[in-house]
């Protein structure tokens, strides 16, 4: 067994880095793209922790992990009580060390990172977590009485799975509803199997089956039901539909063929496995050269994405610079170690195209920036006459998403902003309306998937509190 | 769940199905339709809902053989199972008394135009109804319309049956004897739904159709059946199907049908070769 090591010695390690798989290698392959720890990495990497106490990494983590604790059982090579002792608060372990933003959460707060070396916590939660799936490890559940109380979730994303599973394991009867054929949300449709493996999606999904959640698919509330009748079937609801539609930036040539949003790119190549084209029936195209309108997480993985479809040149374009682009700095880093050619400072003005709606080129302007708009960062301004074109084929807008209002639009009293995203208590996710719950993308445009889960978690707090002192939606009057 | 209760071949390559779908029988009006997917591996595609039994259940939809999906589809039995089916989807038809309208289907829009048509006469209106085919074998649902209808006006493209000649000819005769035409609805291939909007436009009657996108989602989540209607980017899905055809940017909207052309010829040429050493 391994020990604590003495704290100068701790403070004399750097961060163990995670092997990957080789750029030029990865770019002709789905496969995913870090590789994980072996154990003596993170048994390496565990043994720096200083355990703090109290630990100000736990405070920066919205699925309140209990970070030093599930650390120092890696010391102590006890990889499935530091995987149960994750599962305390989080139900979605693989994909949090994966896909959250940790250097914003957890290991912003780590005090090693005035150092500029935080201990890597998503890395040692992504290893424990593997090391638990590959190992069968199962948890333990407390008979936790059964409660005859019913609660419908909207949505299978990260924000419905958490509130399903943290509600199943206080005993409640939980169904959830997805509209697509498969459960997931984002996990599914939107993020890449080269960064999020989809196997493990299902893993995590079949494990909150087993807690007893229901989940049917195929079935879009707002039209297959409304939520209104929902309210009169279940005693509480969780909506958690997602941001889901698409933006566009309302310049000429949008709708030629070949330009795709990010969203339609990355659900056919994910969600419908169109990069396995004829094997599965959705087609997809592959441009030759691509250009991506955007600088966020969306926007990096469709144009990973269109390399590993044979694009031969793919481009990034950004209005601002790399300092303000909202994507993670480790994507970026990705994305140019693969080749994606990134042009800051770029505005698209109009798309060409022929008679045949092909895609021949992009008209851009070039930006500078000006003084800081709204939201703090630089408000970006054309310089006149700066305009050129670029020579592309293929298209791919990822400016972000806007609430889709089929939930909305059958939920009589459940208010939503001017934007359409449901407007809710923050501690608490509750709506307007009594009994009505609502957490993710649908409550603040998209975010990130950690930010969901941390609004799953505080849902299903709320609803066990408004369930248990009496509350019942099908028996109260509207 | 989603089991196919009855199949028939109502024409060469046309097929109808009822399938068990309590819930989008419950709640399917004219004009909407699912997204079905027939294993795993396959492409999600929409399907006008043709007709609905609320007390059974079950919904009817009706189709032609054009690539590797429809294909597959058309070789599953009375008792088999969908992957997936999901709806209903998408606006219903605004169903009003607007006194005389037209409803024209061509190929198999006339499957669409059916529960529109019946819902419309059901409604008050006086229903004339004008479908077609490129040929006899291929008119269908001539006995459901009729009875749907005040009067029918049936034709073929080659004039094997009924009057010869295309629906937007005989739309055309009837606009010009019927001076009190409100609304037409014109379902069928886009060639086919432009022409009729181009003979309705002189007249100033408002024309419905129902437009036959490439979606993925068919929930407003993805954006590939975006179509521009009077300058403005609409979702098929959740904006229509139904436009006014007069607004629709026609060339636009073809030339997306036409996007993945090349793979699914590719795809179903695929499918047919080992379909045929199987069977052989």
């Amino acid at each position: 067994m391994a020990e604590m090591i003495p704290t100068p010695e701790r403070m004399k390690r750097s961060q163990r880095p995670m092997p990957e798989q080789d750029p030029k290698k990865r770019v002709c392959n789905f496969d995913e793209v870090p590789l994980g720890y072996t154990t003596e990495d993170a048994i390496y990497e565990a043994q720096r922790c200083l355990q703090c106490k109290p630990a100000p990494c736990v405070e920066g983590c919205p699925a309140e992990i209990h970070i030093p604790q599930f650390i120092l059982k890696i010391v102590e090579e006890g990889f499935a009580s530091a995987y149960l002792e994750i599962l305390k608060t989080n139900s979605l372990p693989t994909m949090c060390g994966r896909v959250c933003p940790q250097e914003e959460q957890c290991q912003r707060a780590c005090v090693y990172n005035k150092m500029g070396k935080p201990i890597s916590i998503g890395r040692l939660e992504r290893f424990v977590s593997d090391w638990a799936r590959k190992h069968d490890t199962k948890e333990k559940l407390p008979d936790s009485k059964k409660k005859s109380k019913l609660v419908a979730v909207v949505g299978s994303g990260p924000a419905g799975l958490t509130c399903a599973a943290d509600l199943a394991k206080m005993g409640y009867d939980v169904t959830i509803f997805e509209a697509l054929h498969k459960t997931g949300g984002v996990l599914t449709y939107g993020i890449p199997e080269f960064r999020l493996p989809k196997k493990i999606v299902g893993y995590e999904v079949d494990k909150i089956k087993d807690l007893g959640v229901k989940i049917v698919t195929d079935f879009v509330v707002g039209l297959t039901k409304g939520v209104d009748e929902l309210a009169g079937e279940f005693d509480a609801i969780f909506l958690a539909n997602g941001a889901g539609a698409p933006q566009f930036m309302h310049i000429p040539g949008e709708n030629l063929n070949d330009v795709y949003s990010a969203n339609e790119f990355l659900t056919r190549s994910n969600l419908m496995k169109a990069y396995k084209f004829p094997e599965f029936d959705t087609p997809i195209k592959a441009g030759k050269k691509v250009v991506v309108i955007g600088g966020g997480n969306v926007a990096m993985d469709a144009a990973r994405t269109a390399l590993r479809l044979g694009a031969k040149d793919v481009h990034v374009v950004y209005r601002r610079t790399k300092e303000e682009a909202p994507a993670r700095a480790e994507e970026i880093a990705h994305a140019e170690e693969e080749g994606i050619v990134f042009d800051f400072l770029t505005l698209p003005v109009r798309i060409l195209g022929d008679e045949k709606g092909n895609v021949t080129g992009m008209e851009c302007i070039k930006m500078r920036l000006g003084e800081p708009d709204e939201s703090g960062r630089r408000r970006p301004l054309p310089i006149e006459g700066s305009n050129f074109v670029m020579q592309v084929d293929m298209v791919i807008c990822a400016i972000g998403t806007a609430a889709n209002p089929i939930v909305a639009r059958s939920a009589t009293s459940v208010q939503t902003n001017k934007r359409g995203y449901f407007i809710v208590d923050e501690k608490t996710r509750a709506t307007s309306r009594e009994g009505i719950f609502a957490g993710g993308d649908i409550t603040r445009g998209s975010a990130t998937v950690i930010s969901a889960i941390g609004d799953g978690k505080k849902a299903a707090r709320a609803i066990d509190r408004y369930l248990s002192s009496g509350g019942s939606l099908r028996k109260s009057k509207k | 769940m989603y089991k196919i209760i009855t199949k028939r071949e109502i024409a060469p390559n046309i097929i109808s199905l009822e399938v068990a779908a309590p819930l989008i029988a419950k709640r399917v009006k004219p004009g909407q339709f699912i997204i079905l997917l027939v294993d795993e591996r396959g492409e999600r595609i929409p399907v006008t809902i043709a007709d609905y039994n609320r007390e059974n259940g079950r919904i009817r939809i009706i189709f032609q053989v054009v690539g590797k999906t429809t294909a597959q589809l058309s070789q599953m039995n009375e008792g088999d199972e969908l992957f997936a089916l999901v709806g209903p989807l998408g606006n219903p038809s605004e169903i009003d008394n607007y006194g005389t309208v037209v409803t024209v289907g061509g190929g198999t829009g006339i499957a669409s135009v059916y529960p529109i048509t019946r819902e419309l006469k059901e409604a008050g209106n006086r229903v004339i109804s004008i479908i077609g085919a490129k040929t006899r074998d291929l008119i269908i649902m001539e006995d459901e319309i009729r009875k749907a209808s005040t009067e029918l006006l049936v034709t073929t493209d080659d004039g094997s049956y009924a009057r010869k000649g295309f629906v937007t000819e005989i739309l055309d005769e009837v606009l010009q004897k019927e001076k009190d035409v409100k609304k037409v609805w014109a379902i069928g291939p886009a060639p086919m739904m432009k022409a009729a909007s181009e003979v309705t436009k002189p007249h100033g009657i408002e024309t419905i159709v129902s437009l036959n996108a490439i979606m993925v989602d068919g929930t407003g989540m993805c954006g590939s059946c975006r179509v521009t209607v009077n300058g403005e980017t609409k979702f098929v899905c959740v904006d229509g199907p139904e436009f006014n055809g007069h607004l629709v940017d026609w060339p636009e909207f073809m030339n997306r049908l036409a996007r993945y052309e090349k793979m699914e010829k590719h795809s179903f040429e695929a499918y047919r070769k080992v379909c045929g050493e199987e069977n052989g």
